[in-house]
């Protein structure tokens, strides 16, 4: 295929990776553990839309060029707030009282891989192992110059997962909340000690981060499939791929490194046999922590003790 | 839905090779098949004990270890490819070269993962193993000539097929028989490999990294070491699974298998030879037992029995992390089997354990 | 002077921050040296530069007449030079025990194949070692929490206990990282006889940090003060402590 089309769908797997390595690098930097249940968090979430859809059918008509219809905004918010009220339930009963009893960050780690092999198959009981779409008919792509194809949800992709990361500078750089996330990120007891309420930040940041995370499900849904199996099969490695390259806790880095996970992974397809594709975000991935495990953006004290 | 006489895969959505249990000649099969795998599961638990219960380093790949082990020893001992097959080997060899080749195949996996990521931070390794099993699999569906692709290994030879007949006795018996050997033996290894001056610095390093090094030792050796071991044992597991089995495919080696032997684990007891075997049964009956009793249970859930199994890992998974940290069992509290009695080390099941289970949880065992 | 120890133009940067800047200094063989100075004049980074747990940027460290500049803790701790942590490091999940016999180097069992194949060895070796734990944990008075979890033990227990691990090494030359912090002064009365003490009986050289004048002034036959990363003076405890320069950099970090 040609080269520039596989860098525009390289762009587009990229964006979903990015949007979602965001929230994860959020969660990452704020709260300091590795959570392997964030994967499954956007399943949670593209099921979540499905639900309001489908099995409610809100539908909507069709929106311009695009594959959905109206529907899909309610059901995009329907899906962060059920993602945002799972994680903060889950952060109530599982996290927080491991964290105050100080138990090292890999036990969370772990306690986080229980709740994504969990929440995996309630996905499943409720909504069936067959790969699902929110609409079945077809959606048409558009021919550029070149013969380019792209399709108008490819675009929305790309310029929506732009527009969430600009909100969430906004809201990092401009907002008294974001200080306060930025500030627990560096030094949690710091910040506490001038009069931060880092459980409230925390309890924030899982809300903002369900964002992303929720909307990057629907984007991989819209883009591939509704699979409950997504996350583990597809997700999670790329997705840690993007946050270790960039650093972590560094939000623009992990949507960098989303894109470079992505359009290396499609461009891959061009020498390599396209089955060894999920052998990329790995090798990158293994590649970076050899090379500069502190990422390509972060910097050499933020992780030192 | 799925099929359920294939036994695909060791942790895998059919209930393994386990005949219902209806009658009581029923039941005698199921148990001799249930502790053949829990057996199996067993020592795939001791080998991740090694790696995370003394070592504190994590292992989500377990199953990579476990295939890679499977398929060597597959490959060592099938008849050369036929008409219809390509793969590489086929050799012919006997079975316990190709379970010695397992063995092999699993350490240089570890050793290929842990060099580069060992050094690094705990959670950085965790990340890296999660991809291992996925992109191993990819590459033996994707790659002709190398395992038979999807289609997967046939006609794995069976151990002491031959020897069961000629003695007119039940052959599921003598795997039984068999695979708690192995069993036998590789606690036997791994205790004397953990409970010794080797394993105490492995806990040290468990317990605060820098503490070791400050103190001489070259930790990063030994985290390489303790994976290497593991992940030589999981390839050891894996072996046996498939000469039991018979037929081995990608598939057969799901993320399953990795968080069964996880659960057990934590189950069971982090740092406790005797508490992960334990685990291994424990864990293992809930997770083969759910689907016998489907028809007792109401429609909805009785229909989605497999989903449930997997919702009940996760929750035991949490709720033993939150409630209790050191598992069933606990650490076991001894100094090493060679130090002096008076000062917790000798003997072979050390006195006093109930006692002194460590209350407080956390700790780096945790 | 015979120096055990030598630092020369130490310099370590966190980011664009010096901690140590270019700081000299000597250690003589047999002393019991003292450094003291305001929190964050970089004492506590210059030990992790001396043992190994940093890597500085500049300067030169010499021990015993070799250099050890760069060297990972295990191998600078090889050449017995040990040091205990500011904040104890215990092995919090393994007994006091454990924690002592983890530390001789080269045990026989260590190696994973001599703990299948030679176990009569590696019992030996075991009971020795043991032994000799046990003189260790009587010198610094912890014979009844031998079998006590690490974790279990009080603040001041585990300064001993950081000292104890220092000592099961039979070292040359131990740092001790604020020793006396957050310790009993019942304790740390005791400490400095157990410091003076193992020098006389073992020749074992000190490096300590602490806070506590008193303390210093009772431990110790010479002073280093650092300020701002580099050494503000040097010399006999009453000298420097009468320094008005070393007055003022007190005075100006309580105020600061
Ligand atoms: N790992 C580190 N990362 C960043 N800054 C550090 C680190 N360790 C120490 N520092 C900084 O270096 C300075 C010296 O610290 P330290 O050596 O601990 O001082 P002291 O032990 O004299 O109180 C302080 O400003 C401290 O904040
Ligand atoms: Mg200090």
């Amino acid at each position: 295929m040609d080269i520039l089309q596989l860098v525009i769908v390289g762009m587009v797997v990229g964006s979903i990776i990015g949007l979602g390595a965001m929230g994860l690098t959020l969660t990452f930097g704020v709260l300091k553990f590795a959570n392997f249940a964030h994967a499954d968090l956007m399943t949670l979430g593209m099921y979540l839309a499905f639900f309001v859809i489908v099995d409610v059918g809100i539908v909507g008509g069709h929106v311009g060029p695009f594959s959905f219809g109206w529907g899909m905004i309610p059901a995009v918010l329907f899906a962060w707030g059920g993602v945002a009220a799972f994680t903060v339930g889950v952060d109530r009963f599982v996290f927080r009282p491991l964290r105050r009893r100080e138990t090292d960050f890999l036990s969370i780690g772990i306690a986080s891989l229980g709740v994504a092999i969990a929440l995996q198959a309630v996905v499943q009981a409720i909504w069936g192992s067959a790969p699902l779409r929110y609409h079945s008919e077809i959606h048409r792509a558009l021919t550029f110059a070149g013969g380019l194809k792209i399709k108008p949800d490819q675009i929305l992709i790309i310029g929506l997962t732009l527009a969430m990361a600009v909100a969430l500078y906004l809201l990092l750089h401009r907002t008294r909340l974001g200080t306060a996330m930025r500030a627990t990120s560096d030094n949690a007891p710091l910040a506490e000690a001038s009069g931060i309420d880092t459980e409230r930040v925390r309890i924030a940041t899982w809300v903002i981060a369900s964002a992303m995370t929720a909307v990057a499900g629907v984007m991989f849904a819209l883009q591939s499939q509704l699979r409950f199996d997504a996350g583990f099969e597809f997700l999670l490695l790329p997705m840690f791929a993007a946050v270790i390259l960039g650093g972590i806790g560094n939000p623009w880095g992990a949507l960098v490194g989303g894109l470079i996970v992505g359009i290396s992974q499609e461009l891959s397809t061009e020498w390599i046999n396209t089955g060894f594709k999920p052998g990329v975000p790995f090798l990158l991935l293994i590649l970076i922590l050899i090379v500069r495990p502190r990422g390509l953006f972060g910097s050499e004290t933020q992780w030192s003790t | 839905m799925l099929p359920v006489d294939a036994f695909t895969s060791l942790a895998g959505e059919a209930p393994a090779l386990l005949p219902p249990l209806i009658t009581f000649g029923g039941s005698v099969n199921w148990t001799v098949g249930f502790l053949t795998t829990a057996a199996i599961f067993a020592i795939a638990a001791l080998a991740l004990n090694v790696q995370w219960g003394y070592t504190g380093t994590i292992n989500f790949g377990v199953v990579a270890f476990f295939g890679v082990g499977a398929y060597t020893s597959a490959l060592l001992t099938l008849d050369a490819p036929g008409e219809f097959e390509s793969y590489v080997g086929g050799l012919e060899l006997a079975i316990p070269i190709g379970w010695v080749g397992g063995m092999v195949a699993g350490g240089v996996l570890a050793l290929l993962v842990g060099l580069p990521t060992l050094r690094l931070r705990d959670d950085f390794l965790a990340i890296a193993t999660i991809g291992i099993a996925t992109i191993l699999r990819s590459i033996a569906n994707a790659q002709e000539g190398l395992v038979n692709r999807a289609r997967g290994l046939n006609g794995i030879p069976r151990p002491l097929e031959g020897f069961a007949n000629d003695m007119g006795v039940d052959y599921d018996l003598v795997l039984l028989v068999l695979t708690s050997g192995v069993l036998l033996m590789v606690f036997l290894v791994v205790r004397g490999a953990t409970a010794s001056p080797w394993g105490r610095v492995l806990r040290a390093i468990r317990e605060n990294e820098a503490t070791a090094q400050s103190v001489g030792k070259m930790t990063t050796s030994y985290r390489i070491q303790s994976f290497v071991l593991g992940g030589a044992l999981m390839g050891l597991a894996g072996a046996i699974f498939a000469h039991r089995i018979g037929t081995i495919a990608p598939d057969s080696f799901d993320n399953l298998t990795t968080f069964l032997v996880w659960t057990m684990v934590i189950v069971g007891g982090s740092g406790n030879n005797r508490g992960v075997m334990l685990g291994a049964l424990v864990v293992g009956f809930v997770w083969f037992g759910l689907p016998l009793i489907q028809e007792e249970l109401p429609d909805f859930l009785g229909t989605r029995v497999f989903m449930l199994r997997r919702i009940a890992i996760g929750l035991l998974i949490i709720a033993f992390v939150l409630t209790r940290p050191q598992g069933l069992l606990g650490e076991e509290p001894r100094v090493s089997r060679f130090a002096p009695r008076g000062d917790g080390g000798g003997g072979l099941w050390p006195t006093g354990l109930w006692s002194r289970i460590r209350g407080q949880p956390g700790g780096g065992a945790a | 002077m015979d120096a055990l120890l030598d630092v020369h133009g130490l310099v370590k940067r966190f980011g664009g921050n010096y901690a140590v800047d270019g700081a000299t200094f000597g250690v003589e063989r047999g002393s019991i040296t003292g450094m003291i100075g305001p929190n964050g004049a970089g004492k506590t980074t210059c030990f992790n530069c001396i043992a190994g747990s940093l890597v500085p940027d500049g300067g030169r460290v010499v021990y015993d007449g070799e250099d050890i500049t760069g060297l990972p803790s295990y191998r600078v701790f090889r050449r017995g030079l040990t040091r205990t942590f500011q904040i104890p490091q215990e092995l919090s999940a393994m007994t006091v025990l454990e924690n002592l016999m983890v530390v001789p180097a080269e045990q026989a069992g260590e190696r994973v194949v001599d703990s299948w194949l030679r176990p009569w060895r590696v019992a030996a070796q075991e009971r020795s070692i043991a032994e000799r734990a046990h003189e260790v944990l009587a010198e610094v008075d912890l014979t009844h929490e031998a079998q006590n979890y690490a974790g279990n033990l009080s603040g001041g227990q585990r300064k001993l206990l950081e000292l104890a691990r220092a000592l099961m090494s039979e070292p040359g030359m131990i740092l001790l990282d604020e020793p006396s912090a957050g310790v009993n002064p019942t304790l740390t009365r005791r400490l400095v006889e157990h410091i003076q003490g193992l020098r006389e009986r073992f020749g074992i050289t000190f490096f300590v940090i602490a806070h506590d004048m008193d303390f210093m002034q009772r431990l110790c036959e010479r002073l280093i003060v650092m300020a701002d990363g580099q050494v503000l003076v040097e010399g006999e405890p009453r000298e420097v402590l009468e320094n008005t320069e070393v007055q003022a950099a007190y005075l100006g970090s309580v105020t600061a």
